[in-house]
């Protein structure tokens, strides 16, 4: 299944380079990548399951936590792109992760759950409960899910750790791009999808 | 695998090893399971550890009780299945099963070479290991792979001879050993050297075997080949007569497991080899000549390589082989690498684990596929 956001993760990304993808899954983006812009890709995943799906289609795969460190595993400016989809609000130290990344990558590429999407603020500002729904499935107390944020609370995290900003998109439920998104992204944003590089 | 039989092959021309010395001939004794393909390109090589020998699946006889060390990874349907890949394996060089080694005819002295065998190191044996593949007429190996110091043949073949293997399967293996790992080989040889039947490894001219030495050596192997889980886990503290005799008989169950493993040692497996064996551990280091950079030694790797730990392994921690995946990255290379969680210690690399095997078979399934390649 190719979703509606690798579109825009895809079109950010040059042919032919060198691209890490933190906490890849089972490879279906970098396989997507390869496919589509003959990018040489490795991934980084912890579960079994996970890892022996990348390698079953043929993807280089690192098995390892991000939580304990990737600047052990990679010589900075190895990679052209480091990716880091649907996995940044699973991670223990985020600041860290997005320091670190770029060590290893001019650019990152950061996808999230949008905490500030409306409905979300609906479920917990009017309904008073933690939001579940696609997008954040699982409940507050079983959730890999620990550092939730919104679009603002993530621009201003770069903007304290000198990261730039190069790109932003946001998609809605379908994932796809709107005008009412462009508008107002942090209100109408399921899923944040930016570009981003260290400040030199 | 079924019934299989080994076969020799014999080698005139000199082969010079790293220690100085020349063997002006050897034998090379293998086996070989499945079919090789019209191309020649579906061969894989299974370099052997320590202990291990050209014995690697299958059984000689239907008498057999065991079958060869590695019949859980190959055969048809298995990891490394026979069904699709010609399956190689061989004893190495200073081997006592067959090949040239220190129960041979010194051809120059008409006497078997004993201690005067010469120290044979990793590279000496990937030498040898290449002249044999070209005997078999096969160009480039679809994969070489191995586990322990057969894991260190590996990357032997992949940084010398870069164009004659597609893919590398390092398993449970080091970039070079420890302090540790050495003083553990150390005391291993001591025990054989100063058994009083040792004899300055003259002991056949002597009529005698270093049997407490070798079977010291090997209880002592047993325990870093295992670990703390497993130990307890087969053995915890169970007595055997089921009360304690407080004397020095064998009153643990673990004390009899190391007890029969060592002494079982001793009827199949030469002292002198065993000393050969442990030095080649000793002295592998691929990055000694490239200024103790293992990144710079990989750079004329052309394989794939797939490197596999095992979480309770402490002879070979996970950290050694994170060492090689990390110098193979550093070194712009293709490479996957699978922590497989096991309280079997070293030992893992030979148990049917099943996310170990869906991690190997689904490896070596894309080599066919060739979108590993």
């Amino acid at each position: 299944m190719i979703r509606p956001d690798w579109h825009i993760v895809e079109e950010w990304i040059a042919p032919g380079r060198r691209v890490l993808d933190l906490g890849c899954g089972d490879g279906a983006l970098l396989g997507h990548l390869i496919d589509t812009r003959q990018i040489v890709g490795v991934g980084l995943e912890l579960e079994d399951d996970h890892v022996a799906a990348c390698i079953e289609r043929g993807i280089s795969v690192i098995q390892e936590d991000l939580d304990t460190g990737i600047s052990d595993w990679f010589t900075p400016d190895s990679f052209d792109y480091v990716i880091v989809s649907q996995t940044i609000q699973a991670i223990r130290h985020p600041e860290r992760l997005l320091v670190d990344m770029l060590k290893i990558a001019r650019e990152g590429i950061v996808t999230f759950p949008n905490m500030g999407y409306w409905r979300n603020r609906v479920q917990l500002g009017l309904l008073g409960h933690m939001p579940i729904n696609r997008a954040l499935p699982n409940p507050w107390y079983n959730t890999p899910n620990i550092h939730l944020c919104t679009l603002t609370d993530f621009e201003a995290l770069c903007d304290e750790l000198g990261i730039d900003i190069l790109d932003r998109a946001v998609v809605d439920r379908a994932r796809r791009e709107s005008p009412l998104l462009r508008a107002l992204p942090n209100w109408f944003g399921e899923h944040a999808i930016y570009r981003i590089r260290r400040r030199d | 695998m079924g019934i299989v039989q080994p076969q020799i092959a014999r080698f005139q021309e000199p082969l010079a090893l790293d220690c100085g010395r020349t063997l002006a001939s050897y034998d090379i004794v293998y086996e070989t399971y499945g079919q090789m393909n019209e191309a020649r390109d579906n061969a894989i090589l299974i370099c052997h550890a320590l202990s291990g020998d050209h014995h690697a699946a299958g059984y000689h006889a239907e008498t057999d009780r065991k079958p060869g060390w590695w019949d859980s990874a190959i055969g048809p349907g298995k990891p490394i299945d026979t069904n699709r890949f010609f399956v190689v394996s061989l004893n190495n060089l200073g081997g006592c099963k067959g090949s040239t080694g220190p129960l041979s005819i010194d051809p120059a002295t008409g006497k078997p070479y004993g201690p005067d065998f010469p120290i044979v190191t990793v590279q000496d044996w990937v030498h040898a290991q290449y002249r044999f593949m070209q005997r078999l007429g096969i160009d480039r190996w679809a994969a070489v792979i191995g586990g322990s110091l057969g894991g260190m043949q590996v990357l032997q073949w992949a940084i010398t001879y870069p164009d004659a293997l597609a893919h590398a399967i390092v398993i449970a293996a080091a970039p070079k050993l420890s302090a540790q790992n050495i003083a553990f080989n150390e005391v291993a040889r001591q025990a054989i050297i100063t058994d009083p039947d040792f004899h300055g490894g003259r002991y056949a001219e002597y009529g005698t075997i270093p049997r407490r030495g070798l079977m010291l050596a090997r209880m002592l192997g047993h325990i870093t080949y295992l670990s703390d889980d497993a130990m307890r886990a087969k053995f915890g503290r169970e007595l055997r007569g089921g009360q304690i005799q407080y004397g020095f008989d064998v009153e643990f169950q673990v004390e009899s497991y190391l007890r029969y493993q060592g002494s079982s040692f001793v009827d199949r497996f030469d002292a002198n080899t065993y000393l050969l064996m442990t030095k080649a551990l000793d002295y592998f280091d691929p990055a000694h000549g490239f200024g103790d950079d293992l990144s710079v030694a990989l750079a004329s790797v052309k394989a794939s390589c797939l490197v596999v730990s095992f979480t309770s392994d402490w002879r070979f921690s996970p950290g050694r082989s994170r060492e090689i995946v990390q110098a193979l990255l550093a070194a712009g290379k293709r490479v996957s690498y699978a922590e497989i969680e096991s309280n079997h210690g070293h030992d893992a690399f030979l148990v049917t684990i099943p996310y170990y095997h869906r991690v190997l078979a689904g490896y070596l399934a894309q080599i066919e596929g060739g979108s590993v390649a």
